[in-house]
């Protein structure tokens, strides 16, 4: 099982309690942790990413294991303690003062 | 706008609907508009765009909600606010999106960004219109759970020379005709109005008359800022707007238009708004000029009509009358049909003022909620 901390806004939308668990497919990916999340929580489909051309959205961010992983190709491997679930995936809200 | 008609001895009170740069709020209150329950914030920390119940059962409310962070989300309720779910946020243009004109004059392409409006059908409960930025007119016929577009509007021809006003290119009003079947009129800042006489398949711009001295040719087809248009449901051939500079008049049903300003102290402004049982009576809040965004001299002035226009006068009894610089944005304004007609607007300042009788007399609801986005009301049964 993936490990996945969503912000709180979309836990209140997901009405998901802590910490995500779930089985996500080998090998393990940005874009398969996300296909995960909305196939289980279709009302986050689009606030994570856009609906059409599947790009995270500006102010979201992707980190793992401490690392910020926003920038990495959707397809490419996540880290293997994140695969094996030791260590959560995290998805954030970027700090942006806004209006 | 004027929700649905009830017959005056069904009538037990009032729900206003308050969209919020940080929230919603539901102000509830009995026939006598003096004493408010205020409920909220649902969705604390969204930007809640427009939120409006259906005339055919005034539980099913939707609303707009959207982030920075997280984009766009519809939210329904069917039981007046209590509880919501949130339907379907997937606004995909139709086909291939094409270009619309730019800030600086060059093609760019259609980007959805967010739900200005909706607009809940006069007959079917789960059919809903969504007016949205970039400007573009969407339907749900199952209560939001799938949003399709009406292309013909953009497809009609003069879309790619639409451009973008200061708050972008957003389509912020729609309104049914509940007369004529299939007709129905929209707005888009800054292309200006247009029609539909098939539901929505076809559409024309209908801006002969208007007159935009800061747009190169001041009376084109398509160019003009037109911040809001308002009917009565009696007369729905009788259209009132304020532009972004004048406040202009229609008896054809848009065919033309002519200026109605009078003296008013400035015709800028947002919100305009029809008496629920006066279709001569019209509203309106100066602001004065397109920098300022706000009253002039400070005094916080509802101009009343009850000529359909040309001569005005301040309605100020309850409302700040020094050191008021607050604006009142264009979908934050509505009436009630109470047998005396209560009429609605919130401010960027985050107050919300009711006058139930008319605009007579008016008090704040409540002063300090975030910038308020919309106002609609709901008169129940």
């Amino acid at each position: 099982m993936i490990r996945i901390e969503l912000p709180a806004h979309l836990r209140n939308l997901g009405r998901i309690d802590g910490e995500l668990l779930l089985h996500v497919p080998s090998p393990v990916t940005q874009r398969t942790i996300v296909d995960a999340i909305e196939a289980q929580y279709p009302m986050l489909r689009g606030t994570i990413r856009d609906h059409v051309t599947k790009e995270r959205r500006p102010f979201i961010r992707f980190f793992a294991c401490e690392e910020d992983f926003s920038h990495e190709a959707l397809d490419s491997p996540v880290p293997d303690e994140v695969a094996s679930g030791k260590e959560p995936f995290l998805i954030v809200g970027a700090i942006a003062g806004g209006r | 706008m004027i929700e649905s008609t009830i017959m005056a001895n069904q009538r037990s009170g009032v729900r206003v609907l308050v969209g919020t740069r940080k929230g919603a709020f539901i102000l509830t209150s009995d026939s006598k508009r003096e004493k408010w329950d205020i409920n909220g914030p649902h969705f604390a920390g969204f930007e809640i765009y427009h939120m409006k119940g259906s005339p055919v059962d005034p539980n099913r409310l939707y609303a707009s909600q959207c982030s920075g962070w997280f984009g766009q989300l519809i939210q329904r309720s069917d039981d007046g606010g209590k509880t919501w779910e949130p339907v379907d946020n997937k606004f995909v243009y139709d086909g291939i999106p094409g270009t619309h004109q730019f800030f600086d004059g060059k093609p760019h392409p259609w980007e959805f960004k967010r739900v200005w409006h909706l607009e809940p059908s006069l007959t079917d409960v789960d059919t809903v219109y969504a007016g949205v930025e970039d400007a573009a007119l969407f339907r749900s016929t199952d209560g939001g759970k799938s949003w399709h577009e009406l292309a013909g509007l953009r497809g009609h021809g003069s879309g790619p020379n639409w451009a973008p006003g200061a708050g972008g290119l957003g389509l912020h009003t729609i309104l049914l005709d509940p007369v004529n079947q299939g007709r129905m009129f929209i707005a888009i800042s800054a292309a200006g109005a247009f029609r539909s006489d098939d539901a929505g398949e076809t559409w024309r711009p209908i801006n002969k008359g208007l007159h935009s001295l800061h747009i190169p040719d001041p009376v084109a087809e398509v160019g003009h800022c037109v911040h809001r248009i308002a009917m009565h449901p009696s007369r729905p051939n009788v259209l009132f707007m304020q532009k972004h500079w004048d406040v202009m008049r229609s008896d054809n049903a848009g065919e033309s238009w002519h200026e109605i300003s009078g003296n008013l102290p400035t015709d800028f402004g947002f919100v305009i708004d029809v008496h629920a049982h006066e279709p001569e009576t019209i509203y309106v809040v100066p602001i004065n000029s397109d920098s300022e965004h706000f009253p002039p001299d400070g005094k916080l002035r509802v101009y009343r009509s009850k000529t359909g226009g040309n001569e005005w006068e301040a309605l100020t009894n309850g409302l700040p009358q020094s050191d008021c610089y607050v604006n009142v944005l264009r979908d934050a304004m509505a009436v009630d049909s109470m047998e005396s007609c209560g009429v609605y607007f919130g401010t960027t300042g985050g107050g919300v003022y009711a006058s139930a009788n008319a605009g007579d007399t008016w008090a704040a609801i409540v002063r300090d909620l975030p910038a308020v986005l919309s106002v609609e009301v709901q008169t129940l049964s």
